[in-house]
């Protein structure tokens, strides 16, 4: 397959976005009946009638699931329709119990609102408005596996099993509106928007939105138009694309193919397409060239949702802060820019720093200590910050030790990777390691004073004002302490007993 | 013997449970050949349940109205571990593994269920012939359609095979059954009877109820089923009304009752007509005041059915793909969707297959809005129609169906002849508002049973049992008995 260079995709044509997330709510229940919503359970044993589809069965709406889409709707800038409904949406497929599907159609709960983004932009950053088209309710459908055959697709499987635990797990669609031309920022807005939305869901507690196990599911729509041009061009939609690097690589890959295409005189076809984590590659699933026909119509076995206005606001009055007016505060807080902010988001820092902060440490050594010891070894094992074994409460700790003289930073870097290690407290670390910086004056003398026997010619360099000699000297002492002692101290030692002024 | 005398006699131990069961058993056995009401005959389980009220007869245990009395179940009730099939192949030898809300109200009132009764396939039909397990047969005369799509419910009723049963009726699935039987059968009002666990033909429009062989029978049997159930969104959060004291009553002096003129004229019967008439001046000698009124919408409701009604089934009868449960067709050889498509085939009749079909057209794109969205409109001006005539009448009435039972095949290739059957009874559907069929007589031409249909406001349906109970009793002392008496022995 052709792909053409990045850098000159952006010259000749802008690319056009839509992204649309699926968000499986934590409710302790399916959205239509009372079957229990536990991931990893034995197949088809969380089900009865209503989530398996047996004839004569009705569902009954979750009303916590109701309460947790408006909270959704609410947090992105949506209106809150006073009355919509549920549709059918009819298409035939074995993961589907009912061989239609409960969502809805032109009648969404949350609709026109709107998500900042920030996204990395050279040394700086930019703050990008993703308008939201429409959040809507729906049931998920069964998980199908296929056995047998090459592809793990239904085609050319031998035979195929359904595991119905999933269906009827309520699902949350966030649709955005056309994201219009942000150049060669798309793949990072792309990522930066799911990032973002997936803090500010997690923030409202509910779901989970853990991509591996699926309970955050992207699809990518691209497309993209001549620089010249106004007119939209054939859009694909790559389906479940499920981590957050992944939704840039996607982009990343869809604009490059699609303009070795459009470069080539070619079409881009509608359709549907898989991502393959392997390579970054996409590759061609359905066809979407022709319109789809679901033949919604409203599900007459649901009454019509009309939320009362009082409780949606209360609901409004008890949203938490979201990320971005989280982020803002605390930038101004610590007094750090935007592209230090991002660092700490990107991290996945920003809660850790705070909640070490909240406990007395000053902000930049919180940030010191999170993105540079402790990231590096998160980074080194590849798992998320928030996964290593060490607590905001034991960072604010060792600060202390740091601020007071009992270690130095390279004491306290040491403490940090034991507590990581599970060997203890800090304090407990300290005290059974004998990390503690030397502070007895006589110790350090004691030392300074076998170092300038072992040195003369260094003694008589300082004395002639060659004060930089004194590395030496300082570097010695250290060594005979075993770095237990403070730099600053050993020199200021040294230099009263010569006798010669620092300045 | 109507259910109340058998709920009295097994009570006071005249008789017991055991021996009522024992005896309808004994009648199924005798007559069922030439009926054909029956799909499934529970008698294990219905002899259980019988001995079981017998038992807590004997213990001096609190028993309600109905205890040991019998009931025929339309065979779209789940029952748990029955079969249930629809009248369909593609629910062949189905057991389902719950019970339907109607059915375990049945159960919770120490009724007797004595199996699965027949119907037209998926409910669509007015005569029974469109079952996979061949036509039910009229106890009037068994060359005739016991009506439909309730007609093993109807048959089992007027062939004395069970002094009560349910039904569905979607566009008069109960009332012209209970019309061409002789018999009474109430559709309530939309949300009085919980649907969890009918088999849905079309969800907005479907509603179960009661046949019996007096007023005051379906009266007791609607309490006993009637009522909220938190596993139906559509079901009426409401008390219900005194269904049993309405049909006591027998005192309709002062009531208003209304005409509806546009029940009237070509396609009905003149026998049907008489009887009606006749009925209509019964009812003025009782004291009510009958008034002519016009509901001119209801011209269009058959078009308007016969477009919610089959989208909505299109729907609803997607889940039979073979995958899951019931037929399945497969040569181990094909794709999913040729598995689909050959059970779907092999599964369905061809009136299921047509619905399907239009319903399918019906709700595409491009063509929604013309047909199904013009027919919401339609229905909206028919309940608007309905309440219109509610400000002025306390009930409405009509023939129920304007002929009475046609020979078996007759009208079975002529859909829109067939459709026509239930032209008086679909309004009431399509408006949520009940409706029940009283007999009011042998139409002259071919001394075969005629209905009229009385229609009361939503959640107002003790008022039918009020008029129905006044009728009924004028009618049987003119008569010297109830119209089933003079019925042929099978």
């Amino acid at each position: 397959m052709n792909l053409f260079e990045f850098e000159n995709v952006i010259t000749d044509f802008k690319p056009v976005l839509g992204l649309e997330v699926h968000v499986e709510l934590n409710t302790k229940t399916k959205v239509f009946c009372s079957c229990p919503t536990n991931f990893g359970a034995s197949p088809n044993t969380n089900v009865c009638p209503t989530c398996l589809g047996l004839p004569g069965s009705l569902p009954v709406l979750n009303e916590k699931a109701i309460e947790s889409i408006i909270k959704i709707g609410l947090a992105l800038n949506c209106q809150i329709a006073p009355w919509s409904r549920m549709a059918r949406k009819n298409y035939f497929y074995p993961d589907m119990p009912k061989d239609y599907q409960i969502s809805q159609y032109d009648e969404p709960i949350c609709f026109d609102g709107f998500l900042d983004v920030l996204v990395p932009n050279g040394d700086d950053s930019s703050k990008i408005r993703i308008g939201i088209e429409r959040v809507h309710l729906e049931e998920d459908t069964g998980k199908l596996t296929h056995a047998g055959g090459f592809t793990g697709r239904i085609h050319g499987a031998d035979y195929s099993l359904v595991d119905y635990n999933r269906a009827g797990i309520p699902l949350v669609e966030i649709v955005t509106k056309i994201i219009p031309d942000t150049g060669e920022l798309a793949p990072e807005v792309a990522k930066a928007y799911v990032a973002t939305l997936r803090d500010l869901i997690r923030n409202l507690g509910v779901s989970d939105v853990r991509m591996e196990e699926g309970s955050l599911r992207c699809d990518v729509n691209v497309s993209l138009m001549p620089i010249e041009s106004n007119q939209l061009g054939t859009r694909t939609e790559t389906k479940n694309v499920n981590s957050l690097r992944s939704v840039e690589r996607a982009v990343r890959f869809e604009m490059q193919r699609q303009a070795a295409l459009l470069k080539a005189g070619e079409r881009v076809k509608q359709e549907t397409r898989h991502f393959h984590e392997n390579d970054g590659s996409t590759s061609p699933g359905r066809s979407k060239e022709q319109a789809e026909e679901y033949r919604y119509f409203p599900e007459p076995d649901l009454l019509p949702i009309a939320p009362d206005s009082k409780w949606i606001e209360q609901l409004r009055s008890e949203l938490p802060e979201t990320p971005t007016a989280k982020r803002e505060r605390l930038k101004q807080a610590w007094q750090i820019t935007d592209f230090e902010m991002l660092a700490v988001v990107n991290a996945g820092a920003l809660d850790l720093i705070e909640a070490t902060v909240e406990l007395g440490t000053d902000p930049s050594a919180a940030r010191k200590w999170w993105l540079g010891k402790i990231t590096r070894i998160a980074n080194e094992r590849g798992v998320e910050l928030e996964q290593i074994d060490i607590t905001p409460a034991q960072v604010a700790e060792i600060d202390q030790l740091v601020a007071t003289g009992a270690l130095n930073d390279k004491l306290a870097r040491q403490v940090i990777s034991s507590v990581i290690a599970g060997e203890g407290s800090p304090g407990e670390i300290v005290q059974k390691q004998g990390l503690a910086v030397v502070s007895d004056d006589s110790a350090l003398l004691d030392a300074i004073k076998e170092a300038i026997v072992a040195m003369p010619e260094v003694v008589s360099k300082i004395q002639d004002g060659k004060l930089q000699a004194s590395g030496a000297l300082i570097g010695a002492v250290m060594k005979a302490t075993g770095g237990k002692a403070d730099a600053a101290k050993v020199r200021k030692l040294l230099f009263d007993y010569l006798g010669v002024s620092q300045d | 013997m109507t259910a109340v005398d058998l709920a009295a006699g097994i009570k006071k131990k005249e008789f017991s449970a055991v021996d009522v069961a024992k005896a309808h058993f004994d009648q199924i056995a005798a007559v069922d050949k030439k009926l054909n009401a029956f799909l499934f005959i529970d008698e294990d389980g219905a002899m259980a349940q019988a001995a079981n009220v017998d038992k807590k007869l004997a213990s001096g245990e609190f028993l309600g109205p109905l205890a040991g009395v019998p009931v025929a179940v339309k065979d779209i009730f789940t029952q748990k571990d029955i079969p249930t099939t629809c009248g369909s192949r593609i629910l062949e030898n189905w057991r389902p593994p719950y019970d339907s809300t109607v059915v375990s109200r049945m159960k919770n009132a120490d009724m007797v269920l004595l199996g699965k009764v027949n119907m037209d396939e998926f409910a669509m039909g007015s005569s029974t012939e469109t079952s996979a397990y061949g036509p039910t047969t009229n106890p009037w005369d068994t060359s005739r359609i016991p009506g439909g799509s309730s007609g093993g419910s109807s048959a089992a009723v007027a062939g004395f095979l069970a002094p009560l049963a349910v039904g569905t009726d979607t566009g008069g699935s109960i009332r012209q059954p209970a019309a061409v039987t002789g018999t009474v059968g109430v559709k309530p009002t939309y949300g009085g009877i919980s649907r969890y666990g009918i088999v849905a033909l079309a969800s907005s429009l479907d509603q179960a109820g009661p046949f019996a062989r007096t007023v005051l029978d379906a009266a007791l049997l609607h309490q006993a089923i009637a009522g909220y159930d938190p596993l139906d969104s559509t079901s009426i959060n409401q008390p219900i009304p005194d269904f049993v004291a309405a049909a006591k009553h027998k005192d309709i002096a002062g009531m208003k009752l209304g005409i509806v003129k546009e029940f009237a004229g070509e396609g009905y019967q003149a026998g049907v007509l008489n009887r009606f008439n006749e009925a209509v001046a019964i009812l003025r000698n009782l004291g009510a005041e009958i008034v002519e009124l016009s509901c001119p919408s209801f011209t269009y409701a058959l078009a308007a059915y016969y477009l919610i009604q089959p989208s909505e089934c299109s729907s609803n009868l997607a889940r039979f793909d073979g995958m899951r449960y019931g037929l399945r067709v497969d040569d181990g050889d094909s794709s999913v969707e040729q598995v689909m498509a050959a059970t779907r085939a092999a599964g369905f009749g061809p009136e299921v297959k047509r619905r399907i079909i239009i319903g399918t057209y019906a709700l595409s794109s491009g063509y929604y809005d013309a047909y199904y969205g013009s027919a919401q409109k339609v229905r909206r001006l028919i309940a608007d129609d309905f309440n219109a005539a509610f400000s002025q009448v306390d009930a409405l009435i009509s023939p129920t169906s304007p002929i009475t039972a046609f020979k078996i095949g007759e009208k079975l290739n002529d859909p829109m002849a067939m459709y026509l059957n239930d032209i008086c009874t679909i309004p009431v559907n399509l408006a949520g508002v009940g409706g029940m069929s009283v007999p009011i007589g042998l139409a002259d031409e071919d001394n075969l049973p005629a209905g009229m249909q009385i229609m009361a406001p939503v959640m107002c349906d003790d008022r039918m049992y009020r008029v129905a109970g006044a009728l009924e009793s004028a009618l049987v002392s003119s008569w010297g008995g109830l119209l089933l008496d003079k019925a042929p022995r099978l």
